[in-house]
């Protein structure tokens, strides 16, 4: 049972192998995905984050998520030394980290549900659960340069898989130590880690930190990065290569 | 000087310990050595170094407790850095597993498997992912990174992780402006 939809201006697909599973319940999980895009979509203007940066709410009439997403998003830039920042010009955007959280709730319902085997992909922010037919799923890493073809092809189990590149949605990461100054010689940043969650924000985090990213990653207990750069080599973390496919 | 005298101490504490357990037919691996232990070690009649496959080494020296086995042939592969080994006759069989070691950034183990006498794999107990729990920078740690140029691997795939649509025609007008920049 796989859907995808258009969703935060992303493809999303929720797989599920398990054979009870119905179409019902992918509709709430894309029902969930829609509530949080209300919520936190910077681009809708009758978000909750939008009249925030308009100054129309005070922080005690914010909802729970918000506060939620907001107390994480203090407590990552505090663990990447200032690097993931959500405050730009005067304005607060979370979705850097959102979007993976978005992920790590819509998986934890499908395990609420009783769903074993199942993947969620944003964008290509993924988190997997379970096996595919007693294997672990496997994962490419897109070539940047030549996006029908995969660099890497990852073998994982229960955990997520995310990553950053030059700009999503039209937006730019950008470094808050130098914000004038583009992102350009990292391409792409795959950070592999214990879920969804934890690999979207700190790869998030790291690609504003541009080559010293995987520095970053390598001292992370528990994650592993992969980063391609604008001459066309990668450079990965020590125990990187225990999740690639042997061929 | 403090230094000199600490490397000194070293050098020498090592030496008498290599020569104890020389007695007592032990080997100690390490996988990397360093400039100190390798003079060490050179001095030693019994000592190997391997450097494992497929696992990069730490930038400090891991000594691990010598394991309980005769002297043997070198066993190190010729390939391995710094290499000094100069034991003779064989391994025992079984497996070893050093001494917890700290490598400033994290405790590093390793084990080794000897079979038919010889060293068939050496490889991590703990390190690098039990490196240290915290999720701040160490800015003493320096690891060492691996990197290769890309390529296409061709195996099937379930999902795919990559840059989404809206960065693929930056990196292809990066990659064109490149490309007028070195023509």
């Amino acid at each position: 049972m796989r859907q995808t939809r258009l969703l935060m201006g992303m493809p999303i697909t929720v797989e599920i192998l398990d054979s009870e599973a119905t179409d019902q319940q992918l509709d709430g999980i894309f029902d969930y995905f829609g509530s949080v895009d209300e919520r936190f979509s910077t681009y809708k203007a009758s978000s909750e984050i939008s009249r925030i940066n308009r100054g129309e709410l005070h922080p005690e009439q914010y909802s729970d998520d918000m506060r939620t997403v907001l107390a994480l998003c203090a407590e990552t830039k505090q663990q990447t030394q200032g690097y993931f920042e959500i405050a730009h010009e005067g304005l607060l955007d979370p979705s850097g980290l959102v979007k993976g959280w978005a992920i790590q709730q819509a998986a934890d319902q499908l395990r609420a549900g009783g769903w074993r085997n199942f993947y969620v992909d944003a964008g290509g922010d993924i988190q997997v659960a379970g096996t595919k037919a007693g294997q672990p799923w496997r994962v490419g890493i897109r070539n940047p340069f030549r996006r029908q073809e995969n660099v890497k092809v990852l073998a994982i189990t229960d955990q997520g898989v995310a990553t950053s590149g030059t700009a999503v949605r039209g937006q730019h990461i950008y470094n808050p130590y130098q914000p004038d100054v583009p992102l350009v010689e990292v391409l792409s940043l795959t950070v592999i880690g214990p879920n969804i969650y934890e690999a979207d924000r700190f790869a998030t985090a790291a690609f504003a930190m541009g080559r010293a990213g995987i520095q970053f990653i390598e001292t992370l207990a528990e994650f592993e990065g992969y980063l391609i750069d604008a001459d066309a080599r990668a450079t990965y973390t020590s125990g990187f290569e225990r999740y690639v496919v042997q061929e | 000087m403090t230094k000199i005298t600490v490397a000194v101490l070293i050098i020498g504490a090592f030496l008498v310990y290599s020569f104890v357990h020389s007695q007592s037919n032990s080997a100690a691996l390490t996988p990397r050595l360093s400039t100190e232990t390798a003079t060490a070690t050179s001095a030693s009649t019994s000592t190997s170094s391997v450097a494992a496959a497929n696992t990069p080494t730490p930038t400090t020296p891991v000594a691990t407790t010598p394991t309980p086995a005769p002297t043997t042939a070198p066993t190190a592969p010729a390939t391995a850095p710094a290499s000094t080994a100069t034991a003779s006759g064989k391994y025992k069989d079984g497996t070893y597993t050093g001494n917890v070691t700290d490598a400033q950034w994290g405790y590093v183990q390793v084990k080794a498997v000897v079979s038919q006498g010889k060293i068939a794999s050496v490889e991590f107990v703990q390190y690098p992912n039990d490196r240290s729990r915290s999720q701040y920078i160490n800015s003493i740690a320096d690891p060492e990174l691996i990197s290769e140029a890309i390529q296409a691997q061709g195996a099937q795939v379930d999902i795919i992780t990559g840059a989404t649509d809206s960065s693929v025609a930056f990196i292809q007008s990066l990659t064109n402006a490149l490309s007028q920049a070195t023509s």
